[in-house]
């Protein structure tokens, strides 16, 4: 499927998120929650060719549009992504994501004895570092396999 | 100092620092003039984990201090053991105290708890994660006997999950130590640990032996290897016996070499280095008392 076939199928509310990184479209379906038992209209297109990065992966989803943490978890994995909002078929709004200086809930701390991890009222939160993310309350830090830890509870 | 919450030595800065071992050497030198200061103080104790020691330490510190300690008591008897979260739990204490020292098994609980109060807390340990009043008490004993200047200190044994050498080496960072880590390479300082004192713009030296690098040593910094890290208990012994010392050992060491512990000891030190002026480790224990004083005083309002 190329870009331009992909385009065609718009979607008329919802969010179109472009420029993923090839082969990243599952984590970010992950990080939107999205799974077969959800009731969103999802549309993903995988390896398709990009001028700007060789090939890309794109997501579209009916009716949904992303949290603030989600796009800050998103800008770890896909730091080229570009989030077109759509309303009536039009895109409305369009920007790149920014790499944020802590991410806070999406993911979970990969240490089990973490606090965040037990039962307790508090979401989990990640200092963003040049080179990975690093828990706020245990300082275990997450190098390669961010994905991994996408929250898929 | 302004700091509301004392949860991991990272966040105290060389002045910070200076003033609490400064407050706790006035306090140590003259308790009698602090007997009164703080009449009416009630600290809470929160002690998910036994600690008898640590615990100890604070109810003599805040009972010096003319105030008085409550305490959850053990979690078999109180409301944690129905479940209660422990942000439940710091919400309905806070407002039995003027302040809580918090024990707690999880990494980061501490932080995580401080973020439910209002009152002053005071992390007394947080799983491997920090143990800050361990921290000053260590620096406490290091700046007495060896003083900050020029400092070049040893830390060996369990680099790895020992929490008092990662608290403590990021404050001996802030104050400029040359700091070498001796330990097997299976206990080697963590990667977030390595990281930190690097961004920190550390000194420090790894080393799988003491012998090279302790004729240079000002302070000799020892813990436990623990059996239950390694998988069998041949290659423990093994391994543990290389990081042991006595008298003989530090014949090749400078005569005023401070060795310190954090104790309990169970092999580490022979006995044979208690009687000699390298031995500070009791004295490092008993200190405990003034620096979580000085501690006490500064969450409770001392300046007034
Ligand atoms: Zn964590």
């Amino acid at each position: 499927m190329s870009d331009r076939e992909l385009r065609v199928s718009k979607i008329r509310n919802g969010t179109v998120i472009d420029h993923i990184s090839a082969g990243q479209a599952l984590n970010v379906l992950a990080i939107l929650g999205i799974d077969a038992g959800s009731g969103e209209t999802v549309s993903v297109g995988m390896r398709v060719p990009s001028d700007r990065l060789g090939s890309k992966d794109i997501v579209k989803v009916e009716g949904r549009e992303l949290s603030q943490d989600e796009v800050d978890v998103l800008s770890l994995i896909a730091p080229a992504a570009t989030i077109n909002i759509v309303r009536e078929f039009d895109v409305v709004e369009k920007h790149r994501v920014e790499r944020p200086s802590e991410v806070v809930g999406v993911l979970s701390c990969p240490n089990p004895h973490c606090v965040t991890t037990e039962d307790e009222p508090v979401e989990s939160r990640f200092d963003v570092l040049d080179d990975g993310i690093r828990c706020s309350y245990c300082d275990t830090i997450v190098r390669d396999g961010i994905a991994e830890q996408i929250d898929v509870a | 100092m302004r700091h509301d919450h004392i949860i991991s030595a990272k966040q105290l800065s060389r002045a910070d620092i200076e003033e609490v071992l400064d407050r706790a050497a006035e306090m140590d030198a003259d308790p009698e003039t602090f007997a009164d200061r703080h009449g009416n103080a009630l600290l809470g104790l929160l002690f998910f984990e036994p600690s008898t020691r640590t615990k100890m330490s604070f109810t003599a510190a805040v009972k010096r201090l003319g105030g008085d300690v409550v305490d959850l008591g053990t979690v078999e008897s109180s409301s944690v053991k129905k479940g209660e979260s422990l942000a439940d739990t710091v919400r309905v204490v806070e407002g039995y105290a003027d302040a809580l020292v918090l024990r707690h098994p999880s990494e980061g609980s501490a932080q995580m708890a401080s973020e439910f109060v209002d009152v002053p807390l005071i992390n007394a340990g947080d799983g491997a994660g920090q143990h800050p009043t361990q921290t000053l008490l260590d620096l406490y004993t290091i700046r007495e006997s060896a003083g900050f200047d020029d400092l070049t200190i040893g830390i060996m044994g369990d680099l790895k999950y020992g929490r008092t050498v990662h608290s403590l080496a990021h404050a001996l960072t802030t104050v400029d130590a040359d700091q070498h880590f001796v330990s097997p390479e299976s206990l080697q300082l963590p990667r977030n640990v390595r990281y930190d004192l690097h961004e920190e713009g550390a000194s420090i030296r790894e080393h799988t032996e003491l012998e090279p690098v302790l004729p240079e040593l000002d302070v000799l910094y020892v813990t436990r290897i623990q059996a239950e890290r390694f998988p069998d208990e041949s290659e423990y012994r093994a391994v543990a016996g290389e990081y042991q010392i006595d008298a003989e050992t530090l014949e090749a060491a400078r005569d005023d070499l401070t060795v310190m512990h954090p104790l309990p000891r169970v092999d580490e030190i022979a006995h044979d280095i208690d009687e000699t002026d390298h031995a500070h480790y009791f004295q490092q224990a008993h200190s405990g008392v003034p620096v979580r004083m000085a501690l006490l005083d500064l969450v409770l309002g001392g300046d007034r």
